[in-house]
């Protein structure tokens, strides 16, 4: 069925009997041409491009527990194209611009909404790396404003001009960045692509890959054997465990990312903003709860939840920055885990197996991703190519260190991100 | 979390830094391939489960430790100094 506004008239007539599963539940096939591990965002996405901008046929999505149910489900919805080094930049560019299109490439309502990003800072150097950045994304063709102090009091009257610790100079305003409703990417992407006729296989985990002469012959699931030539790998947090059934080591430490959510509120922040000299980032959800994060707890965890030490400084960064925020009563909170690469960067690139396609190391930086990673790992995966926008994205530029990308210029080592 | 210190005894998560997986020990000899040094500084098991990490007591005695930690529980079993251990920096 095509969702309209004339569909949810007419089911609304008919007492909404007539709304169908928005997905097959499919028994996964013997063989398939490509199969794509991992049934969160990038994954789905990833089905639905090869799909749809390759015309290929015969795919599976393999999930071990039930689609989006990963960090796709439980990321603080930020999306945006404010990335400053050569790689990235091109990169997220492009990833915004598949957002922008998103709802009607795959009929269904993410709720996107560009309600703007400002990222603050707070001294004469974070105001020249600002303008810098800035510049940066202007020359790549996306957009950037350059507040001062009064343009960010007209945008945002709540925040605490007087403190004199770390004064508000202004802020990096990117009109098109802004939020979406996190779970509906993946059951967007999830449904367009099942339309296409890609399997997504549910409740199958995946317990070994076949390699026979250095090539990828399939995978050994919960559900049974299945061959394939291509496997494609995008389970950000488990990536080290996947790729070790190849026989991989990758460049990746899996860390936790807490992130809470306030009682819903009417609104009071329209837009997404970051605080430059603690980290704290925020915006206000469409049913009114205020969404808010802050840094790693840096150290490796699969924990997916957190300790109280970086809850109290994200929680007393936010008070710094709005104190109104103080009334609002947490409702949750929980943690995700990260695929931290050593420089920040994620990567998209081919593996030392023949057939064997590795997306990850996303970082705490992959929602805003989905689009773009979907979109490039297809290319890769259909035509054994990089995507011109991830060509950077490459898993030797750790052995070599030629094309690291340090967006925050502190070294290419575990644990500085 | 609580690390059981040897020099201080059980303290705060606040006190520590991290640094990573005790791959950090086994620093390559300086003319090793460069392989050697790409495992040593990028590469990493990453387990689910049992794991030994580095920790700095910064705000305490300012040793390093070799903590027994499990990824997946936060459980720590122990923690020693790795004074003595091969190839500490």
């Amino acid at each position: 069925m095509r969702y309209s506004g004339w569909q949810v008239l007419a089911q609304g007539i008919l007492g909404n009997r007539g709304w169908g599963p928005a997905w097959r539940d499919p028994a996964p096939k013997p063989a398939y041409d490509i199969v794509i591990i991992g049934g969160g965002g990038h994954g789905l996405a990833t089905a639905f491009y090869l799909a749809k901008e390759h015309g290929l046929q015969n795919i599976a999505v393999l999930e071990k527990g039930y689609l989006g149910g990963g960090n796709v489900g439980r990321n603080t919805t930020i999306v945006r194209a404010n990335y400053g080094l050569p790689g990235n930049s091109e990169f997220y560019s492009h990833s915004l611009k598949l957002w922008e299109g998103m709802e009607r490439d795959l009929n269904y309502n993410v709720m996107h909404s560009q309600r703007g990003v400002i990222n603050l800072f707070h001294s004469d150097g974070q105001r020249d790396a600002a303008a810098r950045r800035g510049n940066a994304m202007i020359n790549q063709g996306d957009d950037a404003i350059l507040l001062d102090r009064e343009g960010c009091r007209n945008l945002l009257p709540y925040l605490d001009y007087d403190q004199t610790r770390f004064p508000i100079y202004g802020g990096l305003y990117h009109p098109r960045g802004g939020t979406a409703r996190h779970d509906a990417v993946a059951w967007g992407y999830a449904r367009a692509a099942d339309r296409r006729g890609v399997d997504l296989i549910q409740n199958c985990e995946v317990t070994g890959i076949d390699i026979a002469g250095g090539r990828v012959t399939g995978v050994q699931t919960t559900r049974g054997a299945i061959r394939t030539k291509k496997l494609g790998i995008v389970v950000a947090g488990r990536s080290s465990q996947v790729a070790a059934m190849a026989g991989l080591r990758l460049p990746i430490e899996s860390h936790i990312l807490q992130a809470f959510v306030t009682e819903g509120l009417k609104p009071v922040i329209d837009h997404v903003v970051t605080y430059g000299m603690g980290h704290f980032y925020i915006s206000q959800s469409d049913k009114g709860g205020l969404v808010f994060g802050g840094d790693l707890d840096f150290y490796a965890s699969y924990a997916a939840r957190g300790n109280l030490p970086m809850a109290e400084h994200v929680v007393e960064a936010g008070m710094t920055l709005m104190p109104m925020i103080g009334k609002a009563r947490m409702l949750r909170s929980w943690g995700g885990i990260m695929d931290m690469s050593p420089d920040g960067s994620p990567i998209i690139d081919r593996s030392p197996v023949e057939g064997l396609y590795l997306n990850c190391g996303w970082c705490y930086g992959g929602f805003k991703a989905v689009p773009g990673s979907g979109h490039a790992f297809a290319h890769l995966i259909a035509t054994d190519r990089p995507h011109e926008a991830a060509a950077r994205f490459r898993l030797d530029r750790f052995a070599t260190g030629h094309g690291l990308m340090d967006e925050e210029g502190t070294g290419s080592q575990h644990n500085l991100h | 979390m609580h690390i059981p210190c040897p020099l201080c005894g059980p303290r705060d998560l606040r006190e520590f830094t991290y640094k990573g997986h005790d791959t950090y020990l086994y620093r390559p000899a300086p003319d090793a391939p460069p392989d050697a040094w790409n495992a040593y500084l990028h590469l990493r098991d990453n387990p689910a489960g049992a794991t030994r990490d580095l920790w700095y007591h910064g705000a305490g005695c300012g040793a390093w430790l070799i903590v027994d930690r499990d990824t997946v529980t936060h459980q720590i079993s122990g923690a020693a100094l790795t004074r003595g251990l091969r190839n500490a920096d």
